[in-house]
Parts: structure tokens; C-alpha cells; sequence
């Protein structure tokens, strides 16, 4: 497997690559979901964030990335109980993946030839602690949907069967790509990513230009390309390490919460959910800007990407939602 | 050289850049017609190992799984593996059957950049078969020569040497180019450019050059971008310009200036000629068939009991399921020799509830006619009890093709929903018969109506239609308002959604003359328009039925 193109160098697409870098400070928001046309650089991003993210520290031998040996789950078979750092897990889940893949199963093999029961982790497990990348996550089957929306809910995954009784943690920031072209998601799945930015191609030649120069060199002259990018994406690593430790001193002033609340209210949007994601990232971006507080500018910067999906439609508006919030938003926080 | 043979000529070339770099390049779409001609096509791919793969291929067979004969036999576990597990050249044939979920498996396939190369076989007949976007992006050719096959035309095969296209120099300039022309023709995806850049670069080495020249990006932009295109770049105006730079842009666009020069307007025009005849007649109306491109034709439904199978999938046997045995019995098989041991029976088959696999269908939605009745004044006088009675013929053969029916009508200042989806034929004909005539034409409000009617009524699964009979004088605003104006403003804006939403829709106009403004009303709702000045109900649902079903 050869490196994937770096994060640094993907031209324009500010919004997709900000909502990535916050959920990297702060996996509480909860995921990002990316919508766009074909071929403009939706999947590269998501392989790219995987280079980028700062290795985590974790037990060697757990299946679920535990970060200290008690964490670790009673069933799992501890080998080396070696604290080692690891790249983040990202985590991708194949269309095609059977529900006994995603959520883990009895494992075969050690059934077949020894008679054992024992567990083998799915993906779930394994992207703990990381991020779970669904590609055309419109169109994965209902009963996965279900599955994941239970387990992103309650941050743990039960298995229940073959008279296994098996729970871990599965905290994971989910990151979702799809063509709208091809479907449409359902609101509860819709509702439980964070953030959801849409992404064009670049309007302007010039532009354009760029990144296939980009993607030329990173085929044809890999060495120079990724020593030039490699060190752009470490400066954004270092970025998104300082902002995590700024980040629980950010302070919010009362006057930031009414605002969210009135931006909701005048919105529209459904449940709460929306205004402590527009908060949550509020704060992660103004930690990411090294400043000490949240201020409206942030709010102003986060909106669409944070309530845009959370609307109900307007069948009268042609212009998408991310265009409704900006409106609401200009006059608002004036 | 005539465009029959030229595009013959081209086939060839394409075929020979296939053959020598497969998986860098990744592929190409074929539509073609079985017959003697294919035949010769696909003879000139003969020296590539190619293996067949179906529609409905197994995500077993695609991405690999347990190989439940080996494992059983020997005791342990074998998977076997899964046709791209290792770089593949697969023959994706009957593509344009193929669906969004398996297209967007392949597609992810192609995009690990692997090796893999999939030559997908269209042989769809009507414009909207086709192989799924999704995968015609990724696939850099689109094969479809026009015309006889020249006398004594054959792919020269016999020159199936590989070459390395990555040791081709390609200029920052050569880039700029083929991106300059993309943008030109509309294509929005930058894949394009980027494929169009390895086949010159293939055409480059094929033809023994390490540095791509003039030549290669001609042939490249000829074989990448016409069935790409969605506009025909304008003439009058350099290309160039056409973008407003920002300021501190201007440095690379005077660049760009200087590149998109002569030797781009050339390939410009090579490009140009070879654009498809059917894409230039359909530029105009390209907004409705993308915006529709995803959601219309057939909404499907998964089920269980109709409908062509899927792939069977655990469950519980709630008295609607039913029970796939086979699929049960392969998920038991595995297990036996543990349950055996634990229960101490040897000699019974032990299945546990979590065996079970259940039976799954999929079909296509019915579908729901929502007629949306111009009541007003000015209708009843004209045509009411016409159009009532084209209504009622509709009816009658909405009911032998178990079709679901609402009916609308609006007047006077609003619109109201007669009659909700049903599928009662009596019901429906009574209430049309005491529609009552009078008022004014809120046509934005009937238009609004109907389609908020089909969009829930999409949501449960039904596939919608819009049927508006009006005479098209619009004379009602949306918000209840006597506004000529606004009225007509309205009306347009409630289409512009109805074609956003992809519904289907048609427009009868019921007026002694036709009248204009309901022409580009139609348009405007991306639908077919139907005038029929002093038609019979006869006529006109012969008219409608012929519409609904092209």
C-alpha cells in the first residue's frame, strides 16, 4: 500500500477539511458527512485525514484500542500488555460487509478446529477510539444503518449470540461519503453526524489546474511531493495537538449560548442536538485558531456545516439548506 | 476521413492504449450490440486475461468469503479468495444492468488504485441504460463506434507489448491543457483530466516518445472527453477569460492565457466533431435528465415475498418471513461439530436461531397518478366535463394496471385534495363527478399541492407521477392573493421544485389554443407538454397513456 495523498495538498475544499481537522480535536462532535459529485476528492480526504491524525497510545495486544490494561474487555486474550502508540484507526466499512464483519461473531476457525468458543471483534471494535469510513453511505443495507445507529448512539457494542454474551466500547467518529445522486439518507442516520458539508469541483480553471498538477506529481515524482507535503501535514498535526490541549480551556461566554439558541429557534431545527454540536465545534475551531474564547465569528463560520442537515425541508426553497442557514445566520449575528 | 470511419479509427486506438497498460489506465465502457462487430472489438482485447463477471454476481465471489466445502472437508478454515484480491481484469458484462450498490463496490475496487482494470460491456437500447455513473467516471474510454465497421478493420493485436507510461515526462503545461479543455466542455468531474493525462501518457510510450507532445493530449482529449461533455464551449469568447480571477490569482491565470492557445483550440475542435449527436440535442434540457438521473425510473422496495431475490440475510421467522433453507443450512453447517460436542447428540443436525436466513425481494414500487384538476372559471366553461371524463378514462386503466390514484383540484383561492391515494375506482369517479366549476386559477397552489402529495406519498415507497390539467391563466398567487403577476411567478418557481425533486410530471393544457406561457411551465417542471385544443376524452387519454409510458 503506498502513502496516500497527503492531507495538506488537497486544493480548496476549506469546509470538508476544516470539519475533518475539528473532529480531530474534539470526536465529541460526532462524526462529518460528506455529499458531493463525483470526483471531487470526497474519499481522498478521508485517506488522507488517516496519515494525518496523531498516533494514539494504546495496549498492544487489545482488539478494541484500549488505552490502559483495565479498559481492555474481560473476553479479549491479552497477549503483550505493552503500552504502544499507534496510528489512529480508520476504519473502513465495506458495502458489501455482513453484519457478522461489522459487529464481530463467534470466531470460526477456532470453533472448526478446536471446539472453542471464543470471540472474534469486528470492525466495530477495531475502530474504536478512531473513526468508521462509510463510503456511499447511502446506499448501505437498512439493517446495517440500524445496527450502526445503535451502536454510535450508545458508544457500546452487545453481542448476543451463540450463547456468547460480549460488550465492548466502540466509540468512533464517523465519517460518511456519498453522491446524493444516488439516494437519499435517512434523517435519524442524517442527524447522528455532527457536521455535513457538501463539496463541488472548483469553479475556476485555475484552480482545477492545481490539482491535477498535484495529483501528477504525487504519481509521477513521489519522493519530492511527499517530502514538500509531509511537512505541511506535520504543521497540521501540531495544530490539532496544541488545539486538543487548549480546548477544555476555552471559555463561552453566555452571550455565545443565546446565540445558538436563537439561531436553532429561528432555524427550525430538530431536537437539541444541533445546538450542542454548533457549540462543540464553535469551541474546537476557536481552540484550533489558538484564541481563548468563542467568539460570534466562529459560531458565524460553523453554522451551515453544523444545523444545515438537521432542517426540515422548505419545499419552497430551491437553494439548499447550507444557503438558508447562511441567510439566517447574516441576520441574526449581525 | 469520413466520422463512420473515424471513429472506427479511433476504437483501434483506443484498444491498442488498452492493451498496453491495462491497469494504469483502468478501463473502458463498451456499448455496443452483441453482434459481429463487438466481436471484433473485443477480439482486439484478446491478449488481456480478462474473466466475465455478471450483474449479479455474489459479494462471495466479488470481495471473497468462506469457502463452506473446503472448510467442512479439511476441517478448517479456507476462505476463498475474492476476484479482486489480486489485480484483475474483469469483463463486466450486461452493464448497463448493473446496480448502484454493485457499481459502487467495483468502484471502490478501482479506486485502490490496485491494478484492476474492468472493461464494462453496455449493451444497453435506450439512453437510459446505461452503465452507472459511478463507474463510467472512473473508466476512462467510452467505446461505441458509430457506423459499419470498415471493410477489413481489425484491431492489429498483434503489438501487445506493455510499456511503462510512468517513465513519460509530462509538462505542468500539458496538465493546464487538458484541464483548460475539461472545464471547457463542462465536465465537472476532475477525474477526467486526470484520466485524459494518463492516456497520453500511454499514447506517448505506446508510440516509443518519452515526453508527451501535442499529438498525445490531442488523442487523449478525443478518446476521454466527448461523451463527458455536457456543453459545447462558446466560441465567441476565449476561453480563458471566462472565469472572473481574484486578484491574487491573476499570476497563474496569465499563465493560463497564454496556454489555452492555438494548439488548445484545436483539440478544442477535434473534441468538438466527435461529440455524440444525441448529447448536442439534449445539452438543452441536460438539468432535468441529471437532476433525475438518480431518483427516477422505478423506485425499488425491499420485501418479502415479490420481486427478484437478493441476498437472504439473518432474521427471525416472525410469520411474515419466509425461510431461506439452503442459506440456513450453510450458516448451520460450520457450527455442527461444536454444538455437537457441547449437546453430546452426534447424530441431528443442531440449528440455532441465529442460523436463520431469511428470504428478501426486491421490486419495483407501484406507481401513483396524482391528477391535479383546474377547476376555475374559466376552465369550467372551456373543458370541466372533458377533462373529467379523460380523468375517468385514466381511471379505468389506472385500475388495470394497479395503479394508485389522488386527485386535486384547485379553484377559487386554494387547492384541495379530493380525493387521497387510492386505488378505489368508485370512490374516485364520485367525487370527480360532483367537482364543482368557479373562481379563479390558483394554479401555484394546485401545482404545490400535488407535489407535496407526491413527495409524501414517494416517502412510503410509491413511485409518483403529476398529471395537471389546466387552461394555464394563472391568475391566483400562492398566498391566496389576486396577482396576475405574482400568480405566474409563483407557478414557475413550485415547478422549478417539482423538477428539483425529480418528479415526473405532465402538463395537459386544456385551453381552446394552446398557450405559450404553459409551455415553458412544462419546462420548467422538467415534464412533458401536451396540448390538445378541442380534443375528446378518448383522445386525450390516449394522448396521456402514450406520454406516461415513453
Amino acid at each position: 500500500m503506498t502513502a496516500p495523498f497527503p492531507f495538506s495538498a488537497i486544493v480548496g475544499q476549506d469546509d470538508m477539511k476544516c470539519a475533518m481537522v475539528l473532529t480531530a480535536i474534539d470526536p465529541g462532535i460526532g462524526g462529518v458527512l460528506v455529499f458531493g459529485d463525483r470526483g471531487t476528492g470526497k474519499s481522498t480526504a478521508v485517506r488522507a485525514l488517516a496519515a494525518l491524525l496523531p498516533p494514539i497510545r494504546a495496549v498492544e495486544s487489545c482488539p478494541v484500542n484500549a488505552a490502559k490494561t483495565a479498559d481492555c474487555p474481560d473476553w479479549a486474550e491479552l497477549g503483550s500488555k505493552k503500552i504502544i502508540s499507534r496510528p489512529t484507526p480508520v476504519i473502513d466499512l465495506p458495502l458489501g460487509a455482513t453484519e457478522d464483519r461489522v459487529v464481530g461473531a463467534l470466531d470460526i476457525e477456532r470453533a472448526l478446529t478446536r471446539g472453542e468458543k471464543a470471540f472474534e471483534p469486528g470492525l466495530l471494535a477495531r475502530a474504536n477510539r478512531g473513526y468508521l469510513y462509510i463510503d456511499e453511505v447511502n446506499l448501505l443495507e437498512d439493517h446495517i444503518v440500524d445496527l450502526l445507529l445503535d451502536v454510535a448512539q450508545s458508544g457500546e457494542n452487545v453481542v448476543e449470540r451463540e450463547g456468547l454474551s460480549i460488550r465492548h466500547a466502540a466509540r468512533f467518529v464517523l465519517v460518511g461519503s456519498g453522491n446524493p445522486e444516488e439516494g437519499e439518507l435517512r434523517p435519524q442516520l442524517l442527524d447522528r453526524f455532527g457536521l455535513s458539508v457538501d463539496v463541488r469541483s472548483p469553479g475556476e480553471v485555475a484552480k482545477r489546474v492545481e490539482v491535477i498538477k498535484r495529483r501528477d506529481a504525487f504519481e509521477n515524482d513521489h519522493a519530492t511531493f511527499m517530502a514538500h507535503y509531509g511537512a505541511e501535514d506535520a504543521t497540521v498535526r501540531e495544530a490539532i495537538l496544541k488545539a486538543r490541549k487548549r480546548l477544555p480551556k476555552i471559555a463561552t461566554p453566555d452571550s455565545i449560548l443565546e446565540d445558538c439558541a436563537t439561531l436553532c429557534i429561528a432555524l427550525g431545527s430538530d431536537g437539541l442536538r444541533g445546538e450542542l454540536t454548533l457549540l462543540r465545534a464553535a469551541r474546537a475551531l476557536a481552540a484550533y485558531e489558538g484564541k481563548r474564547k468563542v467568539h460570534r465569528d466562529h459560531l458565524k463560520a460553523i453554522a451551515p456545516s453544523a444545523l444545515s442537515h438537521r432542517l426540515r425541508r422548505d419545499p419552497l426553497d430551491e437553494a439548499g439548506s447550507a444557503t438558508r442557514v447562511g441567510r439566517v445566520v447574516e441576520e441574526i449575528l449581525v | 476521413m469520413s466520422r463512420d470511419a473515424d471513429s472506427w479509427a479511433l476504437t483501434a486506438t483506443c484498444l491498442s492504449l488498452l492493451r498496453a497498460a491495462p491497469d494504469y489506465l483502468g478501463g473502458a465502457v463498451i456499448r455496443m450490440r452483441a453482434g459481429p462487430d463487438r466481436d471484433a472489438v473485443l477480439a482486439g482485447m484478446a491478449p488481456l486475461p480478462l474473466r466475465k463477471i455478471h450483474p449479479g454476481i455474489s459479494d462471495d465471489q466479488l470481495l471473497g468469503g468462506l469457502d463452506l466445502t473446503a472448510t467442512l472437508s479439511t476441517g478448517r478454515l479456507a476462505q476463498r479468495p475474492g476476484l479482486f484480491d489480486a489485480p484483475c481484469m474483469a469483463l463486466l458484462t450486461m452493464a448497463e444492468r448493473c446496480e448502484t450498490e454493485l457499481a459502487a463496490k467495483l468502484a471502490h475496487q478501482l479506486d485502490r488504485e490496485f491494478g484492476h482494470c474492468l472493461i464494462a460491456l453496455d449493451e444497453g437500447a435506450e439512453p437510459d441504460e446505461c452503465v452507472p455513473a459511478a463507474l463510467a467516471d472512473r473508466l476512462p474510454f467510452y467505446i461505441s463506434p458509430e457506423g459499419r465497421r470498415p471493410e477489413g478493420w481489425s484491431a492489429d493485436n498483434a503489438g501487445a507489448d506493455t510499456c511503462d507510461p510512468g517513465q513519460v515526462s509530462a509538462t505542468l503545461e500539458d496538465a493546464q491543457t487538458l484541464t483548460v479543455i475539461a472545464a471547457q466542455f463542462g465536465i465537472a468531474s476532475l477525474r477526467a483530466p486526470l484520466l485524459a493525462l494518463r492516456a497520453a501518457r500511454v499514447h506517448a510510450a505506446v508510440n516509443g516518445r518519452t515526453a508527451v507532445d501535442r499529438m498525445d493530449l490531442e488523442v487523449a482529449a478525443r478518446l476521454v472527453y466527448p461523451h463527458r461533455a455536457t456543453k459545447v464551449p462558446d466560441e465567441t469568447e476565449p476561453p480563458a477569460d471566462t472565469p472572473e480571477p481574484p486578484p491574487q490569482e491573476e499570476q497563474q491565470d496569465a499563465t493560463g492565457d497564454g496556454l489555452s492557445l492555438p494548439e488548445g483550440d484545436m483539440i478544442v475542435d477535434a473534441v468538438k466533431a466527435l461529440l455524440p449527436a444525441d448529447v448536442l440535442a439534449g445539452l438543452g434540457q441536460s438539468g432535468a435528465g441529471a437532476s433525475r438521473a438518480g431518483t427516477g425510473a422505478g423506485q425499488k422496495r425491499v420485501g418479502n415475498r415479490r420481486g427478484r431475490p437478493l441476498s437472504p440475510r439473518p432474521g427471525r421467522l416472525d410469520g411474515r418471513a419466509r425461510i431461506d433453507l439452503v442459506a440456513t443450512l450453510r450458516a448451520a453447517a460450520p457450527w455442527q461439530p461444536l454444538r455437537r460436542q457441547q449437546q453430546q447428540m452426534a447424530d441431528r443436525l443442531l440449528i440455532r436461531p441465529s442460523d436463520i436466513r431469511v428470504k428478501r425481494y426486491q421490486d419495483h414500487s407501484d406507481r401513483l397518478l396524482v391528477f391535479a384538476v383546474d377547476a376555475s372559471g374559466s376552465a369550467a366553461l372551456a373543458r370541466l366535463n372533458e377533462a373529467k371524463g379523460a380523468v375517468e378514462l385514466l381511471l379505468a386503466q389506472a385500475y388495470a394496471a394497479r395503479d394508485h390514484v389522488a386527485l386535486i383540484a384547485f379553484r377559487g383561492t386554494g387547492a384541495d385534495i379530493l380525493l387521497p391515494p387510492t386505488r378505489s375506482l368508485v370512490q374516485t369517479k364520485r367525487r370527480l363527478a360532483t367537482l364543482p366549476g368557479g373562481g379563479g386559477t390558483p394554479l401555484a397552489a394546485g401545482l404545490q399541492a400535488a407535489s407535496l402529495l407526491a413527495l409524501q406519498n414517494r416517502a412510503k415507497g410509491l413511485t409518483p407521477s403529476l398529471i395537471v390539467l389546466t387552461d394555464g391563466r394563472a391568475n391566483i398567487a400562492l398566498d391566496g392573493e389576486g396577482d396576475r403577476s405574482r400568480a405566474g411567478q409563483d407557478a414557475k418557481q413550485v415547478a422549478r421544485l417539482i423538477q428539483t425533486q425529480g418528479l415526473h410530471s405532465l402538463l395537459i393544457d386544456t385551453g381552446t389554443r394552446p398557450h405559450t406561457g404553459l409551455r415553458d411551465l412544462a419546462a420548467c417542471m422538467g415534464g412533458t407538454y401536451l396540448a390538445l385544443p378541442r380534443a375528446d376524452a378518448q383522445r386525450l387519454t390516449t394522448a396521456v397513456s402514450a406520454a406516461l409510458d415513453s
